[in-house]
Parts: C-alpha cells; structure tokens; sequence
C-alpha cells in the first residue's frame, strides 16, 4: 500500500507539489491524471524515492521513507517496477541485456538462466525474437513493452506506469492497455498509472486521483467521478479549453 | 557584484566537482569491477583515439622541429633539434596537445553521451535498478582515462619524435640512428615522469570534467550546452594545472 500525506515539493521558487494526499490499495490498479506539467512525474519520482520531498510523508507497506538513508531507501525501491514515459531503455545495452539489467546486478543467475527468464518475459508482453536487437531497431510500442518487460521480470511488489501510451500510436496503445490489463490480472501486483490521457486511464483503473496546481483535488472511484460536482474535473473530463482551469493553474 | 557572483559560482562548481571525485572514489574500491565495461571504454576512449592522436602528433613535432631548427640555425646547432623537440614533447606539449584532443574528443562525447540519457531517464532508470550511476557510469571512464592517457601520451611524444625526424633527416641529413640516440640521451627518467604526472592528471580532470557536465543537462537544449561546458572547462584546467604542474617540477628540480 502507497500512502502519501502532505507532500511538498519545490524546485527553487516554483512550488510543484502542495501538500499532496494520496491513498493506493494494496493490488489495485490506480490512475493519477493531470494536465501535462502538473507534477504527475514529480510526485511519481517522491513516490520511489528518486526525489526527496520538502515536506510531508510517503509510506509504503507501513515503512515511512523520505526519512530513509540511501541505502535503506535503495532497498525499497527495488519493491518497484518502473515503466518510464520515455521508455529509458539503455541505448548501449541490446534487448536481453535491458530486461535481464536487474537480474544480472542483482541475482547469481547464470547467463542462460538469465537469457531464458528474458524469453519468457519477453513472450509475457508478446515479443520474441529480438534479444540481440537494440533499442533504436524497435519501434515506439516495441520499446514500450521491452520496458515492461524489464519492469517485471524480478516480479516487484508495485508497478508503475508513466505515462504509458505517450507517443505511440493508436494501435500500438489498444495493445499496451490489454497488456497491462493482463499483467494486473496474471500477476495480481498494485499498479499506479500516471496519464493524461483519460480514456487509456479509465480502461485502466479501479480508482483515480486527479492532480491540479501541485494539490490533488479528486480522489475515488468510477461512480464518485461520474457523481462528481467539481467544476475543474467536468472540464477536464470534458476536455473544455472554457472553464475555471485556466492556464496559469497548471 | 557580478565578479563576487562568479567567484561563488567557481567554488561552488569546484566544489561540486570535489563531491564527484569524493563519490567516485568511494564507489572505486568498495566492489568486482566488470572488465567488459572497461575493456568497452578503452577501445573507445583509447584505440579510437589513436588515428586522430598519430596525425596531430605527428605534425606538431614537424612544427616543433622547423620552429626550433630555425632558432638553432643563428647559432649553427642544428645538430641539437632531436633533444630539443624530444624535451619539448616530453616534458609539455605531448601531454598538454593529447589531453586537449581527449578533452574534445572523448571528453565531449562522455558529456553528450551521460547528457542523452539523463534528458531520456536513462539515469532514473539505473538508480531504479539500485544501481548508482557514479559507479556505473563514472568509475569505468575514470579509469579508462587514468590507463589510456600516459599510454596514449607516451605514444603522441613517439609521433612528435618521429615527425621530428623526418624534419631532421630531410633538412640536415641527421641519420636515425643518431637522432634517436641524441633524443634518448636528452631525456631523464624525471623528463618521462613530469609528462606522465601530468597525463594523469588531465586524464582526471577530463573525466571529472566531462561526467559532471553530463549529469546537468534538463533538456536536449542543455546537452548542447553542457557539451560546450564540457570542452571549455577542461581546456581551462588542463591549462591551469599544467601552469601549476610546471612550476612545482620547476622548484623542485624535477
């Protein structure tokens, strides 16, 4: 379980996070929404650790961490599997090396054990074939389910997905939701999903939360956001350039 | 105002590059290294090198001998070109033109290289993995570069030496066997060792240099900046040092 309470984060005078409050159950699929530049990716990199917070707490499975020493705070993080939004597939390293990154730093596998756990992951997200490829020989979607492949092959206790349809196109993103609608399923882990892309998120999840202005104004489930009376969140939802989200809020 | 700005903006530069060499050296004993990574660097940051390194050593010492040749005929001793270019080479310039061409090289690819995958989350990624990326990232070119610059000076002095043979030979008939004996005997041990202390040194300060610019950039914008930064930077303190490096050889009469 994510808990995040009063998270505060600046970046010199430009205050990014507001004193954010945010619950993830335990082997739920959440979707975190947000105009582009909200600070979804920031809260994100609190969340694991790769940034350190002003202020406020984040727990995870009852273990407070922005307090941790590095070391400590380097072992929960490996409790999380990351898909980035960029894909950040190692450009020098080929396929295999990519996905098995994790197991050959971490674990005494041996080469070929290492290679067969990348085959049958890489079958996992529906690619074969191409462990001595190298990143830029793959296609946007190729890229993006090697990277969740390498996210899940050490089976982390948390997945996360940055904006995971970004730059790909329409097909190649039907394919990356079934897929991460599979992997919920067959691997049963909490999932949190950080879009803007609100149709892919809402195919997604059980419950959301929505970011505006470094505060999160919305948190629930699929009915309370139909039921929902905020002004903001209908325009989002809407998709109004008209409304009280104007651009200096975001 | 502005100068006491800059001033602060050095040491805390200085200083931020202090904390690198801290870190790397921290991360440089503590475990097994992987020899593919390094064995990967050198052949880039090393045998690459090579091409660009002969043809410019090999013309600096063409230009080293005419420039000396042409002081040393006002007094017809033409005869000591070999151990004057051999000294120049040796003890300054070999180490000084090497480590500029690394610094524009190597060092601006370390810099472009590092940069693109920060801008990609590449480096979010290896911490994700537990993996820091000061021991994976700077601890292998750091000591590439601390292998390869003296191999790679120790050659440049040879071309330089070589290119002043060819000057020697084809203007005043000086045989091989007498200027490279003239060449050796001209230089000590300490000779050898002042240039090899100071292709250490700039090894160093390349690789420290070039990662630190890599780890700045925010966007693609940056890199490009942090690129320039890289080259500029190293350039600066290649040449400081060598002042600094020079003058304590001087005192201490090595």
């Amino acid at each position: 379980m994510i808990k995040v309470r009063n998270l505060c984060r600046s970046f010199g005078e430009k205050q990014v996070l507001k004193g954010i409050n945010l619950t993830v159950n335990k082997g739920e699929t959440f979707l975190l929404i947000g105009r582009s530049g909200a600070g979804k990716s920031v809260l994100l990199k609190n969340i694991i650790g790769l940034l350190r917070p002003d202020s406020g707490t984040i727990t995870i499975d009852g273990v407070e961490i922005t307090q941790l020493a590095n070391d400590k705070l380097e072992k929960i993080r490996l409790q999380f599997g990351l898909v980035f939004q960029s894909s950040a597939l190692f450009d020098f390293l080929t396929v295999e090396e990519n996905v098995g990154f994790f197991l050959t730093r971490h674990t005494d596998l041996s080469k070929k054990e290492i290679r067969n756990r990348v085959t049958e992951t890489l079958a996992l997200v529906g690619l074969k074939g191409i462990e001595d490829s190298y990143p830029y020989e793959l296609s946007g979607g190729m890229r993006k389910r090697v990277a969740i492949a390498r996210a899940v092959i050490y089976n982390p206790k948390i997945l996360i997905y940055d904006e995971p349809t970004t730059g790909i196109d329409p097909i190649a993103v039907d394919k990356i939701v079934s897929l991460i609608e599979d992997l919920h399923k067959r691997l049963a882990i909490t999932s949190l999903v950080v879009t803007h892309d609100l149709e892919v998120g809402l195919k997604l999840a059980e419950r959301l939360a929505f970011l505006l202005g470094g505060k999160i104004i919305f948190e629930g489930d699929k009915k309370d956001l139909e039921n929902t009376a905020d002004e903001r969140l209908i325009q989002f939802l809407k998709g109004s350039s008209g409304g009280p989200i104007k651009e200096m809020e975001v | 105002m502005i100068l006491l700005r800059r001033v602060a903006e050095l040491f805390h530069y200085l200083g931020s590059i202090g904390f690198l060499i801290k870190d790397t050296f921290g991360w440089l004993f503590t475990k097994k290294r992987d020899f593919k990574s390094i064995i990967r660097e050198i052949v880039f940051i090393g045998i690459d090198s090579l091409p660009l390194v002969s043809l410019i050593a090999f013309f600096i010492g063409v230009i080293i001998a005419f420039q000396t040749a042409y002081q040393l005929k006002a007094f017809s001793s033409e005869i000591q070109l070999a151990p004057l270019v051999a000294l120049s080479l040796v003890r300054e310039l070999g180490p000084v033109i090497g480590a500029l061409i690394v610094a524009a090289r190597i060092g601006a690819s370390i810099t472009a290289g590092i940069g693109s995958m920060k801008i990609s989350e590449q480096i979010d990624a290896l911490e994700t993995f537990g993996v820091s990326p000061i021991d994976y990232l700077v601890v292998p070119k750091f000591v590439t570069l601390l292998v390869c610059m003296p191999v790679l000076i120790i050659y440049a002095d040879f071309l330089g030496i070589l290119g002043g043979y060819v000057v020697g030979a084809s203007k005043f008939s000086i045989s091989f066997g007498l200027y490279f004996r003239m060449t050796f005997d001209a230089l000590g041990g300490r000779d050898i060792l002042s240039g090899l202390a100071k292709s250490v040194t700039f090894g160093s300060i390349i690789a420290f240099v070039s990662c630190y610019e890599g780890f700045q950039p925010f966007s693609s914008i940056d890199v490009s900046r942090s690129v320039t930064n890289s080259v500029v930077r190293s350039f600066i303190l290649i040449i400081v040092f060598d002042c600094i490096l020079t003058a304590i050889f001087y005192f201490a009469g090595v």
